[in-house]
């Protein structure tokens, strides 16, 4: 599977700030039920979070293993959220959407 | 089907060797090929400095490219950790014979949110093994991701795989872990590994602290389950186990001259062999250090190379502590012949001894050994612990043919022969020196009490060490007991003086008796004179006598003829003439 750009599409309902780019970046091993539902879960939750300001970058470390060193990524699948800083790392599919928003400070940590 | 049987053997024994040739000895051959090893042990007991040789070494050596992914340290700190120890990570490095990854974990940054799996770390092991073909490979530590993943069932599920997937790989694994409170490891991870455990310890005894080893299981191999106590210096890890070293040294039948004529003479006329052990023990005070000293300076005189290792006394006190007694060490150690080498015997545990020496032996290569004294050893360790340590020195000094000196101290009130039992068995010379007391003195007194391989004398000398140097006299043995010292030269002065008057006795006797003999021969003369005057009167008184006789019978003639009576020529009745004598 080789790295692409999912794009955003335009869709409300979020109260993030629309002036920031949100970077996210998944890291992936091939076309694992495991990797498709966390690139679906993402898409999903982007869309109805942040639409219109995030970007998504898929990595396979099957295609490009070196690409996993620089953030240090042992667990698959592993989402990085690289901007708006500080960097956030959440493991998981990504069925957890509650684990997920909390992970990217979308919601508060209780 | 034998064919069969040996393949399968040979891949069940198949081991690769770590460097460490103890280690090697202990295992039979290494850590087995293609599997996972566990080392546990607690904090700073020397995990990661034995996984890190055991790929060092294997990338130097061996031409055997490994991979240590470290989750603690990073490259840096490691290669840094390792240059003390001699291996140059960098370098190996740069060839690709080696590579060192710094996984870092850190758990507040994780958050988890549904299923996941560690192929990110299959993938990153796997690019690193395949980087340089890698044959071996060290995880140290995974217990990191225990406390970096929440998820305990997950992480086990994929250590687990990870092992499997490693011994698929065929590659060598090492991983380290944590010590746990009454178990092998803290995570129990020794259960994924299956194949090999070594535990490593670091105890304090006495507040002198020694590392041990121990191989808790092997599979497939047999293996020794002693604790085995090894060292960190700066040649890396190093294990002496003495079965390692074996009873198969030669024994060379060439003999060196101890320096004292009189002691080679008690050697059976030619002194020591090379390559035995000798054994000097006495009281305090007995001059062991000083025999020691003399039979060392000897050899280096004849050619030998000597390392003294000194435990009581500084070099320059052992110097000017000979030249007192006419025996000058200082040129020898310029020359370089003899290295004197003085620390106390406390100042390390009895292993650190054992290998500082060994390191010494390797670095100067003597033919001759002094460690004086070994008992101070016994401040370090326990007798069995000295004896082991002792065992091994010897071993290793015989197994190069170098010759082993040690004195030995006995403690007073413990009887002379008892104390050194546990050390005698290893010595092949044993020399005792001792002390007598006898009218308010104090004299040595030196004996071979063994010498394997030769008729040694069995008688005691006195050992007098004089500003001359060392000489060995021999005491007197009768009714009065043994004689030393003053007694000693009082009895040589009485037996000289006795001899020296028996002497002159036997001289006028001899006088005498040819004054006798010259008198009695001029009586004989005189006799002879006398005798010669008596025959000489006897032939002239008979001549006279003669004269007469023939004078009468003229003068009975002519009467007779003058008478004419009587028929001529026929004379008248008379006495017949006299005869003549």
């Amino acid at each position: 599977m080789t790295p692409k750009t999912t794009t955003p599409t335009s869709s409300a309902r979020t109260k993030a700030p629309k002036s920031a780019k949100w970077e996210m970046r998944l890291y992936v091993a091939g076309r694992t039920p495991k990797c498709m539902r966390a690139i679906a879960n993402l898409t999903q939750i982007c869309e109805d979070h942040l639409p219109g300001i995030y970007h998504i970058e898929v990595v396979d470390l099957l295609v490009n293993p070196r690409l996993g060193k620089g953030d240090q990524i042992l667990a698959i699948p592993t989402l990085v959220r690289q901007l708006p800083a500080p960097m956030r790392k959440i493991i998981g599919d990504l069925s957890n959407t509650e684990a997920v928003l909390v992970g990217l400070d979308l919601r508060p940590r209780l | 089907m034998a064919k069969n049987l040996k393949k399968s053997r040979d891949s069940v024994l198949s081991k690769v060797s770590t460097g460490f040739p103890g280690f090697d000895g202990i295992t039979g051959g290494g850590v087995p090929k293609g599997r996972c090893t566990l080392i546990a042990g607690s904090a700073g007991t020397g995990k990661t400095l034995f996984a890190m040789q055991f790929i060092a070494h294997a990338a130097r050596d061996l031409g055997e490219p490994g991979v240590y992914m470290s989750f603690e340290e990073s490259a840096e700190e490691l290669t840094l950790n390792v240059a003390s120890i001699g291996y140059d990570i960098a370098a190996l490095v740069g060839k690709g014979t080696m590579l060192v990854d710094h996984v870092y974990v850190e758990r507040k940054e994780i958050v988890e949110a549904g299923e996941y799996d560690l192929d990110g770390l299959f993938i990153r092991l796997a690019a690193a093994i395949d980087q340089i073909k890698a044959k071996r490979v060290v995880l140290d530590t995974l217990e990191v991701l225990f406390s970096a993943f929440p998820s305990e069932s997950i992480l086990r599920a994929e250590l687990r795989r990870l092992f499997r997937w490693l011994k698929d790989r065929g590659v060598t694994t090492l991983i380290t872990a944590e010590k746990g409170n009454g178990t092998i490891t803290r995570y129990g991870i020794e259960e994924y590994v299956s194949d090999c455990v070594i535990s490593l310890d670091h105890r304090v005894s006495q507040e002198i602290s020694t590392r041990r080893l121990r191989v808790i299981k092997y599979r497939g191999s047999s293996h020794e389950t002693n604790e085995f106590p090894f060292l960190i210096n700066r040649h890396g890890f190093s294990v002496m186990p003495i079965t390692t070293v074996g009873l198969d040294h030669g024994a060379s039948e060439e003999r060196l001259s101890t320096g004292i004529p009189r002691l080679d003479t008690m050697l059976s006329g030619k002194g020591y062999y090379r390559g035995s052990s000798l054994l000097i023990s006495g009281t305090a005070g007995t001059g062991k250090s000083s025999l020691a000293a003399w039979i060392a300076a000897a050899a280096c005189r004849a050619g030998e190379r000597c390392l003294y290792f000194a435990f009581e006394e500084s070099e320059k006190q052992i110097i000017r502590n000979m030249r007192s007694i006419g025996n000058d060490l200082a040129p020898l150690v310029e020359k370089d012949a003899l290295r004197i080498h003085a620390t106390r015997s406390s100042t390390h545990g009895l292993e650190q001894h054992l290998v500082g020496i060994i390191d010494l032996i390797e670095s100067f290569r003597p033919t001759l050994v002094v460690l004086d004294p070994i008992s101070n050893f016994i401040a370090s360790g326990t007798t069995s612990e000295v004896k082991g340590m002792l065992t091994r020195l010897i071993d290793m000094l015989k197994v190069r043919n170098i010759t082993g000196l040690f004195t030995s101290l006995t403690f007073g009130g413990s009887s002379l022969e008892e104390t050194e039992t546990t050390i005698s068995s290893l010595m092949d010379t044993w020399i005792l020196v001792r002390t007598y007391e006898h009218d308010g003195e104090r004299n040595r007194g030196l004996m071979v009490l063994k010498s394997r391989g030769m008729a040694h004398s069995n008688q005691v000398r006195e050992f007098v060490l004089g500003d001359q140097g060392i000489e060995l006299v021999d005491v007197y043995l009768g009714t009065e007991g043994v004689l030393m010292g003053s007694a000693r030269i009082a009895r040589e002065s009485t037996l000289a003086r006795s001899q020296r008057d028996q002497a002159q006795a036997e001289r006028r006797r001899l006088d005498l008796i040819a004054q006798k003999r010259l008198d009695t021969e001029a009586q004989i003369r005189s006799l002879q004179q006398s005798l010669e005057a008596d025959q000489d009167e006897l032939r002239l008184a008979q001549e006279a006598l003669d004269a007469q006789s023939h004078a009468d019978a003229e003068s009975r003639q002519r009467m007779a003829s003058n008478r004419s009576a009587d028929p001529a020529g026929k004379p008248a009745k008379a006495p017949s003439p006299r005869r003549r004598p």
